[in-house]
């Protein structure tokens, strides 16, 4: 089972799928939508058998497929998966089909094409899985900056207002880092020998010379930090987020700025272990800025969708700490918090969307007691926001708190500080919680008529897995985390970061003396 | 008397260019002996037919490695496959100055010397056939330009100049539509081409007096082992780098660029956007890399800011354009200044990338111009940036072509835009010019936004009732348009057989 070229067929699949579905006419809206369905369906079914075929102790990489693409460069169609791409590519496979149901009726209210819409859908599943799935830093640059194009043209074609502004400004700050990554892996290849194969550069990536090796890492840290988006590159994120129809934008947040971890953790780390470590100050300070900066925006925010935006910031910001502080428990925690909170902002913003189309405006200011209208759809909202403030039994309470303990192993003064995030976390959703669904009902929310709609069955078949989910992991992520941790113990390996000895015993002995 | 010793003449070496002089020759022919209405078609085929037989004997000669007719000429692996570039590219701008389906007549005045805005003119303008001139002319200028990227002396390289620089001033002056403009245009051209052909002359004079012959192997082995004075090395290698400089559209040498990118019919504007830069550059390279090798600590520097500021302000102007063709113009200033780049690696890699970037850019600049000469409105193209918005709710497929080949020049991975910029910047890191990736990368991102801005206008504006209609190309222009973008693409997704090739030909004969 092993020798399926699992990979490449993934990558492939939904490219394929995208042009089918493009070349559907217009007119024919449902049949579109239908088979971009069905196709995202069998994209998770093989994901599945990719996940069952995954074996937990076998090597850090599998899977790897490697075809001659541009034999001058040494750059090679190379695909690979660690434990860490492999529950991205689960979480995308899984997030694809939900959001792809999520927006049924998105396009109907522009004057824009059903079939387009879910054709650019489905390229961007193409895009995400290839960039996870690469193994050849030429071939993930590629798929690094063609997931542009489509996202460019949902959130500027499909998005509300502002979205002309929205698309550029999205466009504009990925290309700005993609730039400067290009410059880092020009030069990467140069001083690395001449090669884009990943592991063949992580063993040349130890004798780079010091200076450049940290100048590279600058080039794929800004990269990455802007399509993360980590404080102070973020300002991008709010106007995508906002201007995004709601399901592009769970796919924005959920998967898309996942790319930027997942670099950071792939290539940064790996291939630049000195100027990761010289450069880990810096990024913790910057991941605890991120925290609470952006809690504080989202606290203040008036749009539910922006608001969202920033709490992803603020998540993402456990993230970094979680990544750069160098534990095993802290980076499995980051891994960990990548998957639930693509799970629980995913769902938060879909039921923001099903808010939103219901309203016909994205204000908290133009809600109010939602919840004596539509009590379902509101109870499902206060849970979403519930796992999106990691509340113990939701996933996001495990990586979170995974994150925490990993850091204040080695950083206590950072996790201290970034634990005051969870407040302001509480504060944010409840709040916005509060001001949507609770209260005194609003009149005007009366007078419009699909606010009297609770869910639908399309709705619940939506949110019912990410729900479960979010749930089953909370309670039993073993699954998850045994697919994690072998791949995080050898990134941290590669960084040459021991875990430091647990402190309790030391004590111990001391007692003992 | 003594014996008069004839140098050796290799007929074979030199019939592509042979075949080019004598088809335009007959060209002019065809002219004085054939009936006007039948003109057009017979000439067309003339030049097709000229530029595949050239073709097919470039081809012959592709493992020809020798220097003939007295060292004039050399035939080595650079001649060999520029020279093909620029069959091929001409080919293509041959078929978008062909085009007469678009408009009556053909985008070409039918007699150029008369007034603009007299009765005449108005009558011409309605139902004239545009001039049949234009291919003999085109042939020539291919001819000089594949003699240009071939020659192995000073002043062979100055013939060859002026040879496709004259056929090109004529041929901006014969747009149909705003001659005013065009007549403007061709006369800049024209005035500054001169200035630069006049600084070409005497650098090579200069560089006679310091080496003592003309030949690249004489100044190459003067410069190693010089006799005269530095001096005259300097100023004659600055002054002839100036002319070359020009016709490359490099900063500061770049501002007739714009203004004659617009005011020429776009059609020539295409071919000198694809194939003067082709022999522009060529000539750069085999200046650079034959002639001047041994001082190129002492020109790096000052090319390597010349490149900087062309890249910078080619970036800079395109942002603040509203004109389609002045857009263009600057982004291949900007372009310009990347191929500089890929030259000052001064690297086999350097030569190999180069003439892979001019190929890509070449065959992607055809199909922007491509599409600009379809964008019109009852007064003839409609360039003007703000009358684009919503082209891509009327025309569909055309805007999206135009955005595939805006994206290409952007840089965007999986067009042949990114694999040239990668090919160069990475020549020029192996070449140790780091700083210049640094800026190229920096301008590429400033570069990205009136691309963008484009693309914005396009898709996510309204059309409004002035939006231009997108006219149905012709047969000859679709195909350009074709050949144009399949190439954009297939240089971006499966380069290796282009850089393979131009590897095998990175090498000089001296």
């Amino acid at each position: 089972m092993n020798d399926f070229p699992f990979l490449s067929i993934l990558t492939l699949l939904p490219l394929v799928g995208a042009i089918a579905v493009a070349l559907i006419p217009k007119a024919k809206a449902e049949l579109a939508k239908t088979v971009a369905f069905v196709w995202s369906l069998v994209v998770l079914v093989l994901s599945i058998f990719m996940w069952i075929a995954f074996q937990v102790d076998g090597d850090r990489f599998q899977f790897r497929e490697s075809y001659a693409w541009i034999p001058s460069w040494d750059a090679r169609f190379t695909f690979a998966a660690d434990g860490i791409a492999l529950v991205m590519l689960m979480l995308i496979a899984i997030l694809f089909p939900i959001v792809i149901l999520a927006s049924w009726h998105d396009v109907e209210k522009t004057n824009r094409s059903a079939p387009v819409y879910f054709s650019l859908l489905l390229a961007f599943e193409f895009t995400m899985i290839g960039v996870f799935a690469a193994a050849d830093i030429f071939l993930f640059y590629v798929f690094f900056e063609v997931m542009l194009i489509p996202m460019y043209f949902i959130i500027g074609s499909f998005g509300g207002q502002r979205r002309q502004y929205a698309a550029v400004k999205f466009f504009l700050y990925s290309l700005v880092g993609g730039l400067f990554m290009l410059a880092a892996v020009i030069g990467l290849w140069v001083v690395g020998g001449h090669t884009f194969d990943f592991s063949k550069l992580a063993e040349a990536g130890a004798s780079i010379d010091q200076n450049t090796a940290r100048w590279l890492f600058l080039g794929f840290f800004v990269a990455f930090a802007i399509k993360a988006p980590f404080f102070p590159f973020h300002t991008w994120l709010p106007d995508a987020g906002g201007a995004a129809p709601a399901g592009a934008a769970a796919l924005l947040v959920g998967v898309m700025d996942k790319v930027g971890t997942f670099g950071i953790l792939r290539y940064c780390l790996s291939l630049f272990p000195e100027a990761s470590r010289w450069f880990a100050p810096a990024a913790l300070v910057l991941g605890v800025i991120g925290i609470i900066y952006a809690a504080l925006l989202a606290v203040g925010q008036n749009d539910l969708k922006r608001l969202v935006s920033y709490t992803s910031i603020a998540h993402f910001g456990f993230i970094g700490i979680g990544i750069f502080a160098f534990t095993t428990q802290a980076g499995t925690g980051s891994v960990l918090y990548m998957v639930n909170h693509g799970l629980a902002t995913g769902l938060l913003f879909i039921v923001v969307g099903m808010f939103v189309a219901r309203r016909g405006s994205n204000l908290i200011s133009d809600f109010g007691g939602a919840g004596k209208l539509v009590p379902v759809l509101a109870g499902v909202f206060f849970f979403a926001g519930l796992a999106s403030l990691a509340l113990p039994g939701t996933a996001p309470f495990i990586s979170e708190f995974l994150v925490l303990i990993g850091t204040f192993t080695v950083h206590p003064a950072y996790a201290v500080v970034a634990t005051a995030g969870i407040i302001l976390a509480a504060a944010y959703v409840l709040w916005m919680v509060q001001r949507t669904t609770q209260g005194t009902l609003n009149p005007a929310l009366t007078e419009v008529p699909e606010m009297k709609k609770d869910i639908t069955l399309r709705e619940k078949v939506v949110v019912a897995p990410l729900i479960l989910l979010i749930i089953l992991l909370g309670f039993y992520p073993k699954p998850v985390t045994d697919v994690i941790n072998p791949a995080v113990q050898a990134t941290m390996q590669d960084v040459g970061v021991e875990d430091p000895g647990p402190t309790a015993v030391v004590a111990n002995e001391r007692v003992g003396r | 008397m003594g014996e008069l010793s004839l140098p050796g003449i290799d007929y074979g070496a030199l019939l592509p260019m042979l075949i080019l002089f004598g088809a335009a020759c007959l060209g002019i022919l065809v002219e004085v002996f054939t009936p006007r209405r039948s003109r057009n078609g017979i000439q067309l085929t003339l030049a097709f037919l000229a530029l595949a037989a050239s073709f097919v004997a470039v081809i012959v000669q592709h493992s020809t490695r020798k220097i003939t007719i007295g060292g004039a000429v050399a035939v080595d692996g650079p001649t060999v496959f520029l020279q093909g570039a620029l069959l091929v590219l001409g080919a293509v701008s041959l078929m978008l100055i062909g085009e007469r389906s678009i408009e009556r007549g053909g985008p070409f005045v039918s007699q150029a010397a008369i007034t603009v805005g007299s009765q005449k003119d108005v009558k011409q303008a309605n139902d004239q056939p545009g001039m049949t001139e234009v291919y003999p002319l085109t042939i020539f200028a291919i001819g000089g330009m594949m003699l240009f990227v071939a020659a192995n002396d000073l002043l062979t390289m100055f013939v060859a100049l002026e040879v496709f620089s004259l056929p090109l001033y004529l041929l901006c002056a014969l747009a149909r539509r705003r001659r005013l403009l065009s007549q403007e245009a061709a006369l800049k051209y024209f005035l500054l081409g001169s200035y630069a052909s006049a600084f070409f002359l005497f650098g090579v004079a200069l560089v006679y007096g310091f080496s003592g012959g003309i030949s690249l192997s004489a100044v190459h082995d003067a410069v190693a082992n010089p006799q005269r004075s530095q001096i005259l090395l300097y100023a004659g290698l600055a002054m002839i780098a100036i002319g070359l400089l020009f016709k490359a559209a490099l900063a500061p040498f770049h501002v007739w660029t714009p203004d004659v990118y617009q005011g020429a019919p776009t059609p020539i504007t295409a071919l000198m956007a694809a194939c003067t830069k082709v022999a522009a550059f060529g000539a750069l390279l085999r200046i650079l890399y034959v002639a001047f090798d041994g001082v190129r600590w002492d020109f790096q520097p000052v090319l390597g800011a010349i490149a900087a500021l062309t890249m910078l302000v080619g970036a800079i102007l395109a942002v603040t354009q509203t004109d389609m063709k002045r857009l263009l113009a600057y982004s291949s200033v900007a372009n310009a200044g990347y191929l500089l780049v890929g030259v000052l690696a001064l690297n086999e890699e350097g030569l190999s990338s180069t003439m892979f970037y001019l190929v890509a850019y070449g065959f992607s600049v055809l199909a922007a111009f491509g599409i600009v000469t379809l964008v019109r409105d009852a007064d003839g193209e409609a360039t003007h940036l703000a009358r684009w918005a919503g082209l891509g709710r009327k025309s569909p497929l055309f805007a999206a072509t135009f955005t595939f080949i805006l994206l290409a020049f952007a840089g965007i991975p999986l067009t042949s835009g990114f694999t040239s910029k990668f090919a160069v910047f990475g020549a020029a890191v192996e070449g140790g010019q780091t700083w210049l990736v640094i800026f190229g990368v920096i301008t590429s991102m400033l570069l990205a936004f009136p691309y963008l801005r484009v693309v914005v206008m396009l898709w996510l504006s309204e059309p409004s009732e002035t939006t231009p209609t997108v006219s149905i190309p012709g047969f000859l222009t679709s195909a350009a348009l074709v050949i144009g973008v399949a190439a954009t693409i297939a240089l971006g997704v499966v380069p290796a057989p282009l850089i393979d090739l131009t590897r095998d030909a990175a090498q000089f004969v001296r």
